[in-house]
């Protein structure tokens, strides 16, 4: 007879990746286990020692150290060890110590091997790369939210009618009568080799043009459907998802969006498609937005805007929905301030071009963050004459951001700070003493001017910015350097130990900062090498996608960097959301017991990736002065 | 020289004299009528010199209906087979035996083994012959030397008229040879100081071992073991001779 090893059985049953396993697994693991005793000291696992079995820490405390002697883990109760070993040759990799003195559980081989076969759970947990268990980990995230993350073609339910572009307004209007439906497409016969005898969509008609550019203007009805089509027409690729198809149509107010599939239309969505598809969700805010007509009532819509957050987090979104979203929030409140301001103050008296900066241009915005905003005015601008009038509406949009909640920029980076209210050829030269003549000092501060976007006005300056920025860059050795130099003040931590955040030389902290020690560096990091290869996209996965796209990167880096952004960006945007929850004002710093064990060992996994990639991103552009 | 008394109070004095356990095994091994007792005994022991670190070692945990051999009897019997290195629970064992003497209320609330427990299970003859197999030839380590060894030889004698005997470490005796060695001193007894508990529990927490739930023979003689690893990790060595620990 043999009755189970209680105590055993159920200290496994609060650890992953034992918590996962059904109970009678675990009462057979506990049947099986061996446990040996370590003084404070010792060592247990030797370098190159041949090994037998999984280390769980029962009690006590173990730490373990890289090969080069650097500190790798510490761990006390429940934490495992020993499983690179048991999955590559049966070598120890990584030595270990007791720190404390610790009542260590062997998993012996052949049940180790039974459990790593039989349940996936187990397996992901200790697979052999750290990078590994976290693309597992973000996976699976991901497919927890495949309605977030449907694609746009999933939208589509019929094949695009077309028009050609020589046709009439009328027969336009008799086609679209007999299709019921709202929107053409307009093409044209191939014109040139590069077509391959395609036809080329170059316009869409929509019921409002022909309102709007036809009857309300008295033109005729034989008139080419070319003369009142919109040109320049944005598309949406079929692979992209719904969410972006959304964000698109509100960002440019378009209510028909043309699908392609390498270049070719196969299909148009309209916003009642995406209604009915999100009928829940909550970016609905954004038109509510531009219909607030006062600071006071733009500033009532602060609890909205926690809710859309909460709502996401719920939903599963992942972290780039709810930066891009949140960015789209931020936006609209920028545009709605202006038009507001403009209201009361009058038109312009030159152009200008409103800018956002940092995490709003990259798309990656949160809940609390900062504005960062400046403008470009135009080379005509007189300070003595226009200055008043550039001076005032910036107070009343940054003083309107700050009234809902983007708190005023501690480092002065805003349009009501001079220095940051000039016209293009003084940010044409700002920008070209940078990039030419940059040391680290005068970059430390002006990393956040290179992720630009234009929000309002003249949108076209902030793209001959970012031109000249993505031309520039990776021609100046120089100024790489000295990007990297600074991507790499801020380090991530090596990981946790018991309520404590670990440092790379064993020190510990009461919490950490995600932002400053995670998401921050890492799209520090980005940064440096999608402007090395003259990437002009500012989120830092588009940037990522250009970086992958060349051979920068040793193999796998850029999908381990991918994964390691979105966890460590939902890590903190969950937690912003739980305080949130609790009424409580979120913040970026998490202390370690708020953590879940699954949290704990995929987060030290970012860490450490980021901590690779950041020495590779010191070799690469290492400055020769 | 060698005298195995009848009773239990003769038993500590022949603890004082220091036994030559392997010579009494090989004795032994001649002069039992048992057949059980004389397979026992031909399982050699290893010699008193031999170095922990080549010991096998079995801890042994007795859950009894009470604490006298001669009026109390097993309920149930825990064990587990260690060396310095390792603590092996896939050869551990536990058996709950029915016992001829009454099982009272206030012991069903230490151990949990209720009379219907006790009604179903087989008599200690019926598995006499697997204990012995699994302490043959290995030193035994109890905590607290009072109850295994007795009840052993008790449980022998009322069903076969021949008892046992056997070296055993105790857990309890190692920490009372560190914390009862001198009488307390007069700043400690001024502050009126308790002296070190050396129970099972507290002993474990002062080796950083962790809080097991107690009264489960299974489970006590895990924790024994654990505890004995503690002992020499800190304060003898894997070259310390095994007649240095056992009684």
């Amino acid at each position: 007879m043999k009755a189970e090893l209680i105590e055993v059985q159920n200290f496994l049953k609060r650890y992953p990746p034992f918590s996962t396993l059904p109970d009678d697994t675990l009462h057979w693991v506990a049947d099986n286990i061996e446990v040996g005793y370590f003084k404070a000291g010792t060592q247990i696992l030797e370098f190159g020692q041949e090994i037998d079995a999984l280390h769980v820490v029962r009690s006590g405390a173990v730490e373990v150290f890289r090969r080069n002697g650097d500190l790798y883990n510490r761990m006390s109760e429940g934490g495992i060890f020993g499983e690179y070993g048991l999955l590559r040759n049966r070598q120890i990799r990584f030595p270990a110590k007791a720190l404390e003195d610790s009542l260590i559980y062997f998993i012996p081989e052949p049940i180790f091997a039974e459990l790593f076969e039989s349940f996936e759970s187990f397996a992901d947990f200790v697979e052999i790369e750290d990078s590994a268990r976290l693309r597992n980990a973000v996976s699976r995230h991901e497919q927890a939210n495949q309605l977030m993350a449907s694609e746009v073609k999933n939208l589509i339910t019929r094949p695009p009618v077309c028009i050609e572009a020589q046709a009439s307004v009328k027969d336009a209007a008799i086609l679209m009568s007999a299709e019921s439906i709202s929107s053409l497409l307009i093409m044209q016969s191939p014109v040139s080799d590069t077509d391959y005898g395609l036809p080329k969509m170059v316009g869409i008609i929509t019921d409002r043009d022909l309102r709007t550019r036809l009857v309300a203007k008295g033109l005729d009805y034989t008139t080419p459907v070319a003369d009142i089509m919109s040109t320049d027409v944005i598309t949406i690729e079929s692979s992209q998802y719904v969410f972006e198809a959304m964000m698109t149509m509100l960002r440019y107010n378009l209510h028909h969006l043309p699908v392609v599939s390498y270049h070719r239309p196969v299909g148009v969505i309209a916003i009642s498609d995406i209604i009915r598809y999100e009928s829940r969700n909550s970016l609905y805010l954004v038109g509510s937005i531009f219909r607030q007509n006062s600071v006071e009532e733009l500033s009532a819509l602060l609890p909205e805007v926690k809710a859309c957050f909460i709502r996401m987090v719920n939903e599963d979104a992942n972290s780039r929905m709810i930066g891009s979203a949140m960015a789209v929030i931020g936006r609209s409140f920028k545009q709605r301030l202006l038009e507001l301001g403009e209201a009361k103050l009058g038109p312009p008296p030159v152009p200008y071009c409103f800018l956002a900066l940092g995490s709003m241009a990259r798309d990656e915005q949160l809940i609390i963050t900062d504005q960062d905003n400046a403008m470009i005015l135009d080379n005509r601008f007189d300070p003595e004459i226009h200055d008043g009038y550039f001076k005032a509406l910036a107070e009343f949009v940054c003083d309107g951001l700050a009234a809902c909640g983007y708190t005023h920029c501690k480092g002065d980076i805003m349009a009501t700070n001079s220095r940051w209210r000039q016209p293009l050829e003084v940010w044409e030269g700002y920008f070209k003493e940078w990039i030419d003549n940059p040391t680290p000092e005068s970059l430390l501060n002006s990393s956040i001017f290179f992720d630009l976007d234009g929000v309002w006005g003249e949108l076209k300056w902030a793209t001959q910015l970012n031109q000249l920025i993505a031309r520039r860059a990776k021609k100046s050795p120089l100024f790489l350097a000295c990007m990297a130099r600074n991507a790499l003040n801020r380090t991530p931590p090596l990981g946790f130990f018991k309520d404590f955040v670990m440092e790379q030389d064993g020190r510990q902290n009461n919490t950490i900062n995600m932002k400053r020690r995670g998401t921050a560096p890492l799209a520090d990091l980005i940064r440096v090498h999608a402007l090395a290869i003259g990437s002009q996209a500012r989120n830092s996965f588009d940037r990522l996608r250009d970086i992958l796209e060349t051979d920068i990167l040793p193999r796998g880096r850029g999908q381990d960097l991918r994964d390691a952004l979105e966890l460590i960006a939902l890590v903190r945007i969950r937690h912003q959301a739980l305080a949130l929850e609790k009424g409580e004002e979120p913040n970026n710093n998490i202390a370690p017991e708020h953590l879940s064990d699954f949290e704990r060992k995929n987060l030290k996994d970012a860490f450490q990736i980021l901590s690779n990639a950041q020495k590779y991103l010191k070799f690469c552009y290492q400055s020769n002065r | 020289m060698l005298y195995l008394g009848k009773s239990n109070t003769s038993s500590s004095q022949r603890e004082d004299t220091a036994v030559d356990w392997p010579q009494f095994y090989d004795d032994s091994a001649l002069s039992a009528k048992d057949v059980r007792l004389k397979a026992f005994y031909s399982e050699s022991l290893p010699h008193g010199k031999t170095p922990l670190e080549r010991i096998d070692f079995v801890a042994l945990d007795f859950e009894t209906t009470g604490f006298d051999p001669k009026r109390n009897g097993i309920l149930s019997i825990g064990l587990v087979p260690f060396t310095l290195r390792r603590i092996h629970c896939a050869s551990a064992k536990y058996w709950v035996v029915r016992p001829r003497a009454q099982l009272d209320h206030a012991s069903v609330a230490i151990h949990g083994i209720t009379h219907s427990d006790v009604q179903s299970a087989p008599d200690f003859m019926r598995i006499v012959d697997h204990l012995l197999a699994a302490l043959a030839g290995k030193v035994v380590v109890v905590h607290h030397r009072g109850i295994e060894r007795p009840f052993l030889d008790a449980a022998l004698r009322k069903r076969i008229h021949e008892g046992i005997a056997f070296p055993v470490i105790d857990t309890m005796e190692l920490e009372a040879r560190l914390h009862r060695a001198k009488p307390m001193n007069l700043m400690d007894k001024l502050l009126n100081k308790e002296p070190a508990s050396i129970r099972l529990v507290d002993s474990r927490a002062r080796y950083n071992l962790p809080y097991y739930q107690q009264h489960h023979a299974l489970t006590d003689a895990l924790a024994t073991a654990e505890l004995l690893l503690a002992q020499i990790a800190h304060r003898f060595s894997p070259d310390t001779p095994i007649d240095a620990l056992w009684l």
